[in-house]
């Protein structure tokens, strides 16, 4: 059992997500695009984590953690999917070569 | 708080930001891949130190295991060009309002933690059911039983889409090549399958 207090990882997971955050905004990769969501969900998922150890009466943080990795397992294997397909169309993975629709 | 636990606090710290750190800022998106796993491997350690084994279980299976290796399958797929050169949009106007805001959100955020750094106290233990496989699956079978499924549902959409789009079987109307006729290869396929003639087609012939 750690005796680390709750908060320290509540500051964790907010500075991740401005890592993730800041990498989606700045970065032209659609690869690097996705994992940037990913390091958003983890630090999210972390946050509610944090909160159900504050509050441990049921699991409820824990399970809606578990439900937003099913469902980023399932936005990983579409975005991808996505990525590939759109790689087919333009032959580069440059986010700035997404506009067929400026047209 | 004891002193053990506060270095593998800082180790799954130091993981944690230097990985989400390494997969933002590398050019290389195999390196990317590699610090999303460094993040990932960080987080399953703090899901142990917030007590929540199965899902410190379930994120290295799933995120490290699964979701990790999908990325580097495709970065592999794509080869060389998964790798594109640096941005060029953005004004630099733009770029210093954008530091600038950021910058101002981290100072408000530290200077709220500095505020309240007086309340942070040690946590009670937790019951001893708290994240174990047991405890987790109790609620998630009685109360969470309808999400649960549908999240099921939702995986399975999730594939026949991934497949359907991946697939990409019809060309694309926008690209200016012709599309390719089904070439006519009768001739000279019979030609070489019977030893008759020279190998080439009759239209060949009359157009020498």
């Amino acid at each position: 059992m750690s005796t680390v207090p709750v908060e320290y990882f509540l500051v964790v997971a907010a500075a991740l997500f401005v890592v993730g955050s800041v990498g989606f905004l700045l970065r032209r990769n659609l690869l690097v695009l996705l994992m940037s969501i990913e390091l958003m969900l983890n630090s999210v998922n972390l946050t509610l984590v944090a909160y159900n150890r504050l509050r441990p009466i049921n699991h409820d943080g824990q399970n809606l953690a578990f439900f937003v990795i099913a469902v980023a397992a399932a936005e990983a294997a579409v975005g991808l999917a996505i990525v590939l397909a759109f790689f087919r169309v333009r032959k580069t993975i440059h986010s700035d070569e997404a506009n067929l629709l400026k047209n | 708080m004891k002193p053990f636990d506060l270095i593998f606090f800082g180790l799954c710290t130091l993981l944690v930001l230097l990985g989400g750190v390494g997969t933002v800022a590398a050019k290389n998106p195999i390196r990317g891949a590699m610090g999303l796993l460094m993040s990932i491997v960080g987080i399953a350690g703090m899901y142990l130190q917030l007590s929540a084994e199965f899902l410190a279980a379930v994120q290295i299976i799933v995120y490290a295991g699964a979701v990790v290796v999908l990325f580097l399958f495709v970065i592999m797929l794509l080869g060389p060009q998964a790798t594109t050169a640096a941005g060029t949009a953005g004004t630099k106007p733009s770029r210093y309002f954008g530091a600038g805001v950021f910058l101002l959100l981290t100072l408000g955020a530290m200077s709220l933690v500095w505020r309240t750094r007086s309340e942070i106290a040690a946590i009670p233990k937790p019951p001893a059911n708290l994240g174990t496989i047991e405890g987790i699956g109790r609620e998630l079978f009685t109360t969470h039983v309808v999400p649960f499924e549908l999240s099921g549902a939702l995986l399975l959409v999730a594939v026949v889409g991934a497949i359907a789009v991946a697939r990409g079987k019809q060309a694309d109307p926008t690209r200016d090549e012709p599309a390719r006729k089904p070439l006519d290869k009768g001739p000279e396929l019979r030609a070489a399958v019977t030893g008759t003639g020279d190998g080439h087609s009759p239209h060949v012939k009359e157009a020498g």
